[in-house]
């Protein structure tokens, strides 16, 4: 007889009350297949009728092995499986690891380059902060909003599409700069999304900000104090509504983050409803950024001249044997990147993406870490979870902002 | 380098044995395993480094004295550095104390560390494995584990490759 084995309570004993081995609180599974939990996520729940008393998340059913396979394959041909990590946060993801290797080989970008980078980047974030703000309120029951929110992520994942060819995994930004220049009319288009955005994120706040209900379910909901998300390594809007002004585009300015003007918002409260007026702060801070850069958008190349790690322009192909040469050892061997580690870190929408990178002197990395916010920010749940109502838990889950493509990676 | 990160590794190298490196602008410290737990403490009372950013392991196979490399990346709020620690482990039943106590979130990061590497970490108050499931056979992140490929299961050869699982027994 062949049999499955399985897990005992035995072996969750210590995250447990003893009021649970004596059947006075009930053991409830919440997940993985459960829409409010945004993927793919599992709560094992204590529960003294509606009252959370432990939450144990238990995480993995995403997990995809994506650093093992980038390990084999070369730097070029890993990038694209970044995208694939936080799928919200696509050109993000991009990012951060093109610094990396632009960092380890010491790779100049020239500036078009960097602030088309920042134009993107700072879209996404609105556009993740869209899906979130959408999701968060189809939780606790508006449905409209989301319908809006999708409205409106419709038009960047257009502008996204203009530039990549792609609506959300292009692998747009390269070691060096990007793919691809901007095409002609990418500046109209973005241009066009700044003036009707502003009204519409009214639009939301008219909505949700003032609404009795959606104060009721978030007021004093999940409230995390300051000192908590420190120690916890909480980061992005989550650190920042607890009162925490760290924000790494300010701490450690990257792709030119300190020419542009932009506040960090803040907010002391650290309760749901908090982390709402964050976000939402954010999205209007994140225009501004993509206002400026556009205004001084200069014209020029928009990938690295150095041959030895990006390459040629298709048009020399066809004339010079050296840009042959060039094309051809990078398409199959890959270039070579030296010894050492380097650890990387962005601002993404949801907090300190970070990346370590370790080359051997090889084609292919030697170890490529993620640490990804959403894996370091979910480990609060239990912390926040307790003492509430199990329709609460709902409302937690949303404002932690988690993908879970980025928790298993 | 930094001023403040040189007033830590001076500070720090009288009281421990460490070894300074610095590489494109990032400074770490190897530390000997033993002596992490009071580095740590040492790291976020003394030297302001509050916030524990990254925690990850990288593994030097064939190489076995030491196979690992156990990265810490400290993160100060004050005064905006970053610091990294390197701890070098043999790679025959490798562990070294957990540093949960001090940095609570180290919790999962040291879970993941072992679910991918096989490092164990000692007082750490809930090592199980976190992404691989909970009846996986073998450490994947380490250099000695195959990239592997697994057959689909359909129908007509899903009791077969069933029976090939590891949460089968005979």
């Amino acid at each position: 007889m062949l049999e499955k084995t399985e897990v005992t309570l035995d072996e969750l004993r210590h995250l447990i009350s003893d009021r649970a081995i004596e059947g006075e609180t009930v053991l409830l599974n919440m997940g993985p297949q459960h829409p409010s939990t945004h993927g793919v996520l599992r709560l094992l729940l204590e529960l003294d009728g509606e009252i959370v008393v432990n939450c144990i998340p238990d995480i993995g059913f995403l997990h995809t092995g994506i650093e093992k396979n980038m390990e084999a394959k070369t730097y070029l041909k890993a990038a694209v499986m970044t995208d694939r990590l936080d799928y919200l946060n696509t050109v993000g993801n991009n990012l951060v690891y093109c610094l990396a290797i632009e960092k380890l080989v010491e790779l100049d970008v020239p500036p078009r380059a960097q602030v088309i980078r920042v134009i993107l980047t700072e879209l996404q974030r609105i556009a993740s902060h869209l899906v979130w703000l959408g999701t968060h309120a189809l939780d606790l029951a508006a449905m409209s909003v989301f319908l809006y929110c999708f409205r409106e992520r419709e038009i960047i994942l257009d502008i996204l599409e203009m530039c990549g060819g792609q609506r959300m995994m292009a692998t747009y930004i390269r070691p060096g700069g990007l793919w691809r220049d901007a095409p002609a009319e990418f500046e109209d288009a973005v241009r066009k999304f700044l003036d009707i955005f502003p009204a519409r994120i009214d639009e939301y706040e008219d909505l949700l900000t003032k609404n009795p209900l959606f104060i009721e379910r978030t007021r004093n909901i999940g409230v995390l104090s300051g000192e908590q998300a420190v120690r916890w390594g909480v980061t992005g809007p989550s650190l920042r509504a607890s009162g925490v002004a760290l924000d790494l585009r300010k701490a450690e300015p990257y792709i030119g983050y300190e020419q542009y003007d932009f506040d960090v918002p803040t907010h002391t409260d650290g309760d749901t409803y908090a982390r709402y007026l964050m976000r939402m702060e954010e999205m209007r801070q994140s225009l501004r950024i993509v206002q400026q850069a556009l205004d001084h958008l200069p014209a020029g190349p928009v990938r690295s001249n150095n041959r030895k790690y990006v390459p040629p322009p298709r048009s020399e192909l066809g004339t010079s044997m050296e840009a042959v040469i060039h094309h051809f050892k990078l398409w199959t061997e890959g270039f070579p990147v030296p010894e050492g580690g380097v650890y990387v870190a962005v601002e993404s929408p949801r907090g300190e993406l970070g990346v370590y990178l370790e080359g051997n002197g090889g084609p292919k990395p030697h170890r490529v870490y993620w640490r990804t916010p959403s894996f370091v920010n979910l480990q609060i749940l239990p912390l926040l979870a307790k003492g509430h109502l199990v329709a609460d838990l709902v409302a937690l889950i949303g404002t932690i902002d988690i993908v879970l493509g980025d928790v298993d990676r | 380098m930094n001023e403040h990160l040189q007033f830590v590794a001076a500070s720090l190298a009288g009281r421990f044995e460490i070894q300074l490196s610095e590489f494109r602008d990032q400074v770490s410290l190897l530390v000997q395993a033993q002596q992490i737990l009071p580095i740590c403490q040492a790291l976020r009372d003394e030297f302001e480094f509050n916030m524990l950013s990254a925690q990850t392991a990288v593994d030097y196979w064939p190489q076995e004295q030491p196979r690992f490399h156990i990265l810490y990346q400290l993160y100060s709020l004050a005064k905006n550095v970053r610091i990294g620690l390197r701890v070098p482990l043999d790679g025959n039943i490798p562990t070294l104390p957990s540093i949960e106590g001090i940095y609570p979130n180290a919790n999962w990061h040291e879970r993941e560390i072992w679910d991918m590497f096989g490092v164990r970490f000692e007082g750490h108050s809930d090592l199980r494995r976190i992404l691989m499931p909970y009846d996986w056979e073998g450490h994947p992140l380490r250099k000695d584990y195959p990239l592997g490929y697994e057959e689909v299961q359909f129908s007509f050869n899903y009791d077969e490759i069933d029976r090939r699982k590891p949460y089968m027994k005979e």
